[in-house]
């Protein structure tokens, strides 16, 4: 009875291809906007978490290597991950941090900092990253913002790549800020539908 | 009437992350997420096997006796 595979269970290439591109060129970070973008859309204006479910590319390479390809554990995450305050605590951080990027993204565009032709992973050690980018070639409030958005895709990443070792393939879906802001929508507008 | 098997899967909705692994690992196609809130088995096509609940990051997901 297991249904045909459908053209969306291939979206594991796409979260490799993303990195792959970004190693060569850092402006391709943006397409990463719509990994951030389509969520929240189909939460807000559908109600549903079609993404996590079907289309998360992230998800299906985390299921493939740790279930397919054995490369986890598969011991139980530790219950005060998915806890409710861990979960909406991860978001809040996860989003301030987000924010701080977009403002080093607006000191670049107003000429109060310089571009950094850099990476910084798990929001602490700073990677060079200078080959990824020919100085000049767009504006540099653009660059910088791929910087940050590739540097916060792959601290994500390989957050997520060490609980998929560590517990089963998809623990990181357990507290996956974009899960738990689209799944807090898709609570929220049952509720209001509701009362 | 088909016969239906002795254990089925039961979801504890408040640990549920909607992450929809279970869905994919499903090889009845019973379970789906409720709008996005929880998953959801139809306890009709469940076997029981406990392919979700394997696989399920939250462990929210345990086989239990039919009707209990």
């Amino acid at each position: 009875m297991k249904t045909k595979k459908k053209w969306y269970d291939y979206l594991w290439i796409w979260s490799i291809l993303f990195f792959t591109l970004g190693f060569f060129n850092i402006l391709f970070a943006w397409l990463g906007m719509i990994d951030f973008l389509l969520p929240v859309f189909l939460a807000v204006f559908g109600g549903n978490k079609f993404f996590c479910n079907k289309l998360c590319g992230r998800g299906q390479l985390f299921q493939m290597l740790g279930a397919k390809y054995h490369c986890s554990r598969n011991k139980p995450t530790p219950s005060f991950i998915y806890s409710k305050w861990f979960r909406y605590g991860f978001l809040i951080f996860f989003l301030a941090m987000f924010a701080n990027m977009v403002y080093q993204t607006y000191l670049v565009a107003a000429e109060a900092a310089g571009l950094r032709e850099a990476i910084k992973l798990l929001w602490t050690f700073s990677i060079p990253f200078g080959w990824t980018y020919t100085a000049g070639s767009v504006p540099d409030w653009i660059a910088q913002y791929s910087f940050g958005f590739y540097s916060l895709m792959l601290t994500s990443l390989l957050i997520g790549l060490v609980f998929m070792v560590l517990y089963k393939p998809r623990s990181w879906c357990a507290f996956c800020p974009m899960g738990t802001m689209t799944q807090g929508i898709c609570k929220l507008r049952q509720k209001i539908k509701n009362d | 009437m088909a016969v239906l098997s002795k254990r089925v899967i039961s979801v504890e909705r408040e640990n549920c992350v909607a992450c929809g692994t279970c869905i994919k690992e499903c090889p009845r196609n019973a379970v789906s997420v409720y709008k996005g809130c929880y998953a959801v088995v139809d306890l009709q096509l469940c076997v029981g096997c406990g392919k979700c609940a394997k696989m399920c990051p939250t462990g929210c997901m345990e086989t239990a006796e039919r009707g209990a």
